[in-house]
This record gives C-alpha cells, structure tokens and sequence, in this order.
C-alpha cells in the first residue's frame, strides 16, 4: 500500500469512527432530553404521557400543602391561563415558595397530577429560568389577544342586537 | 469621590490597554533599517511599561470598589445590592466579586496581573515575543474594559442612598466560595497567556519547540490555578447546596470543565511541541481554543441563554456583547490561524508505537470529551434555534458518554508515559508493564468476584483502572531509577532526581497518581452513596449503612447576620458515639431568602452528611436528608494531587535554564533575517 492510499484509508476510518461515535450519542440523547411544556401546553394535550418532560411557572399563593407523610408535597404551577397540580417527595429546594417562578421535571400520571422527581432550584432571588418567562409572556399576551378577541365579540353582538 | 477615582482609573486603563495593543506590535513587525535589529525597539520597548501601568491602574480600581464596600458606601449602586452593613468584613471583601461588574473587574485585575507577569519574567525571551504577546493582551483587555465601562459599570452611583444594602446572596457567604472565583478566574485568565503566545507565534510566523517552551510552564499555571477553582466549586456545591452531589453537569459548570479539558490536551500536546517539534500548528490551535472556551464560559454564565442553577440575573445586552466579542476573538484568531498555520511545517515523523502517538490519542480523547460537553451544554439552544422544542439534558446522558470514553484514557494513560518517543518496541514494553497488568486484572477479578452476577461491573472497571495507573506508574518511576543506576537506594535516588533535572517528570507521575485517586473517588461514590429524605422527630433515630442518626431537636440560633434553626444530630456506629452534627437552616437579615447549612462528619473513606429540609407539623418534626458518601474525599483529594503534579512540572529548574539556552538561540534567530 502506497503511503497515499494509506493515508486515505486512516482518514475513511476515523470519518467512519467519527460517525458512529456521534449517531450513538445522539441516540443516547434522545432517551435523555426533558422537554419543557406550559400548564397550558399540558392542558391541550401536547405534553408526553410516556416520557419524562418538565413543566414550569409560578406556584399558585395557597395551593402549597404537606401530606401526611410529612415529605410529599403538593402545589399548582400555573402560567397565568391554565394550572397543573405537582406532587413531589422530597425536600424542595431553598429559594421555592408561592409566587416563585419554579420548573418541574417528572412525568404525569393518569390522575391528571404531574409527579415530579426534580424540582429546580436557583442561586439567586431575582433570577427567573427563561422558560418560565416565556411563558408567562406566550401567555400573557394570548389573554390579551383572546380579551380583546372577547371585547371585539361583545361590541360585534351589541351592534347586531 | 473615591468611586470616581476608580472609575476613572478604568478608564486610564482603557486607554493604556489601546496603546498596548498598537504600538508593541506595530513596532514588533515594522520593519526599520536602523543598525541590526528588527523592528522598532522603542515602540516595542514600551510593552513592559504598559503592562505595569495597566496592572497599576486596575489595581487603584479595584482598591476603590474594595474601599467602597469596607465602607459600606451604598451611594454606589453595586455596594447597595451585594453588601449590607451586618455582612462580616470577612465577606466584605468577597462580596467585591460576588456580582457581575466586580467579577469583571477582578477578571481584569487578573488578566492584567498575568500581563505584568509576563513582562517580568520573561527577561530571557526575544523582544519581538514580549512585545507581541503583551500587545495581543492589551487586546483582550480592550474588550473587556470596554464591556465594563460600556455595560457594568461597578462604580455607577445610586440617588436617593439607600439607607441599608440588600445584602450578598448568602449562598456566596462561605470562606470556599470566597476564594473559587478567584481561583477560576486565574486559571481562565491564565489561558489568555497561552493564547496570546500562540496568536504571538502566527503573527510572527515562527512557531518551534522554543515557542512552546516558553508557554509551556504558563500554560501548566493557568491549569494547576483552574484544577483548583473547579475543585473548590465542587466542593463548595457538595456542603453548601445541601444536595451533596459533587458535579452536576449544570451549564456553569460545564463552562468551567470544557477550558478544562482543552487545556489538558493543551499541556500534553505543548510537551510533544518542546520535546519532538511535532504537532504545532494542532497546539497553537489548542491554545486559541481554550481561551475560547473561557469566553464561551463567560458568556452562558453572563448571557442567562440557559437555565441553570448557577444562573445570576442577567441582562440581555450584555450577553449580546459578549457574543460579539467572543465572535471577534474567535474569528480573528481562527482567521489568522487559517492564513499562518500552512506555512508551519510539521516536523517529527514517528512511529505507531510511540510517546508522540500515545500523547495524540489523549489529544482525541480530551477533545472527544470537551465536543461532547459543549454539544450536551448547547443543546437546549440549538434544538430552540430549529423550534423543536425547549429540552433540557439530563445528566445521565453525560455521565454516560464520560463512561463510554474515560476507560480509553485511563488504559492510554498508564501506557503514554511507559512508551518511548518516536519508537517503541512491543516487546520493550511488555517487559517493563507486565506486573503492573498482572496486577490490574488481579485487582479486577478480586473486585469482581464478590458481585459476580450482580450484573453491574463498574466497580470492578473503575478500581482496576486505578489499579492500572498506580502500577504502571510504579513502574515507570522503577525503570527511570533504574537507569539512573539507583535502584538499591530507590528512595535516595528519588529525592536526588527530585533535587536535579527530574521534577516535571515527578510532577507527571503525581498528577496522573492523582487521576487513579480521583477515579477511586469517583467510582466508590457513585456505586455505594446511600441518600435518605426521611421525616424524624426530636429522639428519633433512623440507620444508614452501619450508621444510627439520632435527632435530638432544633432550636433557634442568632448568628452576626442570620438567624439560624440548628438541628443536633449524634451519630453512632455501633454503640460508639462518634460524632455530633449541627446543620443548620439560615434565614439571613438582609433578604428573606433561607439558606441550609449542611453539617458533615468528613473522613478519608467516608462522609456523614445531614442537612435540614423544613419544619413539619407543630411538634418539632423535620424533613431531613441523611447522606452516606464513602471515599467521596478521595475525588478533591484526586484534583489537589493534580494540582500539585502541575506546580512540581513548573518549578523544574530546567524551565529556567532551559528558558535561557532557548532565549539566546531565538534571539540570534531573529536577527538573521533582519541582517539578510
């Protein structure tokens, strides 16, 4: 073998090597990634029913409550539009409290109540995890287009009346 | 008025650092008839000077913001929001980095720390090198005194004065989070000397094992400055987060570990650039990358682009010019790469079976590793960029990759340093590693009988691997010895070496000691941590492994700025009482935000862990998290060995003399082509 053909014959080998290296890690990937859903999304139906996911936004004021065991707890997130009960076992982390901004990751149960198995924490009081932000502004502004779409409705049927 | 002193020293700084950038390098590759020499050595003469200034400047800065704090001046607006007049003076001074702006001006104070550095020890490098090098760090700090002046300003003033700070986030209220960001900082700084080296070398189009002799011991620092501060911060995440994990694959954290990794292919592949003049334009392209790698890190921490737990409130605009700055760094760098490096002839042909093959391999593996971090870190961004979705990544994915590749660079690890440079014989080989085999798969089948049919072999893998780097290195140190004539004195023989040429080689065989100590490490508390949240009331008492917990109650403490809940654990193994823990829950004055205080029992083979959830009911109860962790230590343990390895390779005094055989031959060099 010339050095030449050598070379190329390194070259298709480590192209091959690379490629196989890199589907396998996406394929781990795959079974890995947590998509994230708003309250809203989830009440549409667009969440997974067999597959880890998160979800995320404000804890609803007064929905925070202890069961029995004294370490599972329950607590709606909502997205301003829609809200989805969380159950969780364990300790919650030090910055979670009503009105905060929180992301879920876990999977929902038949039941309707998304139990989850992570609850993310942050290191700073002013910080929001950008999902969370988002929507609350998706939602946001859908309550106002779907208000004014409403408003609109009304002043339409008032003046056909 | 001591604030506008400051700032103004910024902006003197600014200034400096522009003249920096021009007139060194301008004068660096002028091309002047006057006698002899090249260049204009007035213009690059004014390298060294500019970079004392610019370090003078930014020292007086610094000293205004420290100022302002020990005062508690809260007219200026960064003060009012990290500090707080009940903040002990201790945090005072930490709390100067514990934001964003005085984090950037302690980044600056480095890098300008690491410039003057350059200009003082570099008495035996060419004039041309110096003045490129520091030119290409004026640079850089261009941008980010920019970025400072432009975006965050710490000296920015607040009207009304609030009467009171709002306190620093007292999860940075810690003696190991006061000095991890330093400690990061200088290691992610110091790769802006390696890439300011390289970008030096292209410039000047000369790149030889002379170029890599002078960054290499530079390189090394900025690595030894970085293994510390990513093992400060694990460490720090593991008592203070209270979820006693010691990596979590978090952006922030992956923004550390990718310089990281680059810089470890960085300093092997510098190795094979001194000793065999191969490799070169690969390690200048190294070098650009892990400095890009610390922007890139700058720029998630900074940018808030992912959701992490480290994440700082961030701003928008500021995330944008770190892009832009990242994208001007890294495209001129690579541009000029791209245009330089063809000319870079690739010296030193050698062998399948050899030191220089060995080392390529860990350059693959290291890279393999730090494109899979940075893919896994992306991610979330890249599926947002195509709108499939906002995912997140979860960390068994990059446990699972580390596991696929690590075993690769733990075999290559204890055969690199056995092989020899250019060829090795097989059989050679085999000779001098078989014991050292031999008792690796010993090690394997002991481990591995207990659990056989268990099904889950890592433990045996992981402590075999270690096994393996121990005594290959053993041997290695055996066959060095050897042919120094000193084997019946084997100990004397060391310490004479150690005295001698022999430090970098010790330095070596200590790091890699240490990546054996940190695979142990990693391996035990993966496979044997044991973690309960449990609810116990005051007299419980709960077991894990061989342990008994028993609560005795929680009480109400005052600390100088918190008040804090304290849990009293006794912990008994057997009927033995062998320690009292005291975690606490903190609710600091300043903010209502509370903070957990874990209590640990640490040992060399086993932690005992306790932290406080919250109060449950009225009768004293608590949710509580009780951890287990053997031989967690050995992981810290493994990074300070490294660290130490690093330290013992810089300090060989064959740098030194070495440095000064290479100043003299580069500067007659230089002169050759000027004269022709």
């Amino acid at each position: 073998m010339k050095a030449r053909q050598k070379r190329m014959l390194f070259v298709g080998v480590a192209i091959l090597g690379v490629g196989v290296a890199a589907s396998l890690a996406l394929s781990a990937l795959q079974s890995n990634i947590a998509y994230f859903f708003s309250p809203s999304q989830v009440h549409a139906g667009e969440h997974p029913t067999d597959a880890v996911f998160r979800v995320g936004g404000l804890v609803v004021e007064d929905t925070l409550a202890r069961q029995e065991d004294g370490l599972t707890v329950r607590f709606d997130v909502t997205d301003n539009a829609k809200t989805v009960p969380v159950s969780y076992t364990g300790i919650l982390p030090d910055l979670f409290g009503e009105g905060q901004g929180v992301v879920a990751k876990g999977r929902i149960g038949t039941d309707g109540v998304f139990y989850a198995d992570e609850v993310l924490a942050k290191h700073d009081e002013s910080y929001m995890p950008p999902e969370v932000q988002d929507t609350l502004q998706t939602a946001h502004v859908e309550g106002v287009i779907d208000a004014a779409g409403e408003a609109g409705d009304t002043a339409a049927r008032t003046l056909s009346q | 008025m001591i604030p506008e002193l400051g700032h103004f020293a910024l902006i003197l700084a600014l200034l400096l650092a522009v003249v920096q950038a021009i007139f060194p390098l301008a004068g660096s590759l002028a091309r002047s008839g006057a006698a002899g020499g090249s260049g204009n050595r007035p213009w690059m003469a004014m390298a060294r000077p500019l970079a004392y200034g610019q370090l003078t400047m930014l020292i007086v800065a610094f000293a205004a913001l420290t100022q302002a704090f020990m005062t508690s001046d809260f007219s200026v607006l960064y003060v009012a929001n990290h500090s707080n007049s009940l903040l002990p003076d201790i945090y005072k001074v930490s709390a100067v980095w514990g934001g964003h702006e005085g984090s950037l001006l302690l980044w600056v104070l480095m890098m300008a720390a690491w410039g003057a550095a350059v200009a003082a020890f570099s008495k035996n490098l060419p004039l041309p090198v110096v003045a490129r090098v520091i030119a290409v760090q004026g640079m850089i700090a261009v941008g980010f005194l920019l970025f400072m002046l432009l975006t965050s300003n710490p000296f920015e003033r607040i009207f009304p004065v609030p009467q009171e700070g709002r306190d620093l986030n007292p999860l940075l209220q810690d003696p190991g989070l006061a000095i991890h960001p330093p400690m990061l900082y200088m290691g992610y700084v110091g790769f802006s000397v390696a890439f300011s080296f390289a970008v030096a070398a292209l410039l000047g189009g000369r790149l030889d094992a002379a170029w890599a002799r002078w960054s290499r011991p530079w390189t090394t620092v900025a690595w030894v400055f970085l293994t510390i501060g990513i093992m400060l911060g694990s460490w720090w995440a593991y008592y203070e987060l209270g979820w006693g994990g010691w990596w979590f694959w978090d952006p922030v954290e992956n923004a550390s570990l990718m310089p990281w990794l680059i810089g470890t292919a960085l300093i092997h592949s510098l190795a094979v650039t001194e000793k065999r003049a191969a490799f070169k334009s690969w390690t200048v392209l190294l070098a650009i990358c892990a400095f890009s790698l610390s922007l890139l890190g700058t720029f998630l921490v900074r940018s808030g682009v992912l959701t992490s737990v480290h994440a700082f409130a961030t701003d928008p605009e500021r995330g944008l010019f770190i892009l832009l700055f990242l994208c001007i760094v890294v495209g001129g760098s690579l541009a000029l790469y791209a245009w330089r490096a063809p000319e870079v002839s690739d010296g030193g042909r050698f062998s399948l079976l050899s030191r220089e093959s060995a080392l390529l391999g860990n350059n693959l593996l290291f890279v393999a590793f730090t494109v899979l971090v940075l893919f896994g870190t992306l991610a979330p961004l890249i599926y947002e960029a195509f709108n499939w979705g906002k995912i997140s990544v979860g960390f068994p994915w990059f446990n699972k990759m580390f596991l696929a590749l690590a075993p690769f660079l733990a075999i290559l690890l204890g055969l690199g340093p056995a092989t020899r440079w250019k060829r090795d014989e097989p059989a050679r080989l085999i000779r001098s590693l078989w014991w050292a085999l031999a008792l690796s798969v010993a090690v394997l089948a002991l481990s591995a009988l207990p659990i056989l049919g268990d099904g889950d072999l890592w433990v045996p893998v992981g402590l075999a691997l270690a096994a393996w780097l121990l005594f290959s290195h053993a041997a290695i140190v055996r066959e060095r010895v050897k042919n120094k004539g000193g084997l019946t004195h084997f100990g004397r023989a060391v310490l004479a070496d150690l005295r001698g040429g022999g430090r970098s080689f010790y330095g070596m065989v200590t790091a890699h000691i240490g990546v054996a100590v940190f695979i142990v490490g990693v391996t035990m508390v993966s496979n044997y941590q044991l973690e309960e949240d449990v609810r116990m009331s005051p007299g419980d008492s709960h077991d894990i492994a061989a342990y008994r917990f028993e609560f005795l109650g929680a009480q109400q403490v005052p600390g100088p700025n918190y008040l804090a809940q304290r849990g009293e654990f006794k912990v008994y193994r057997g009927d033995r009482e062998i320690a009292r823990l005291f975690p606490e829950k903190r609710a600091y004055l300043g903010g209502g935000m509370p903070m957990t205080e874990a209590a640990i029992d640490p040992g060399l083979f086993r932690d005992i862990y306790v932290s406080l959830g919250e109060p449950v009911g009225n009768d004293g109860d608590w949710a509580l998290r009780l951890y287990y962790k053997p031989f967690v230590r050995w992981i810290w343990l493994g990074a300070i060995l490294m660290a130490i390895g690093g330290t013992l390779a810089v300090s060989d005094p064959r740098y030194r003399s070495a440095r000064v055989r290479a100043g003299a031959k580069a500067g007659a060099g230089d002169k050759a082509p000027a004269t022709a």
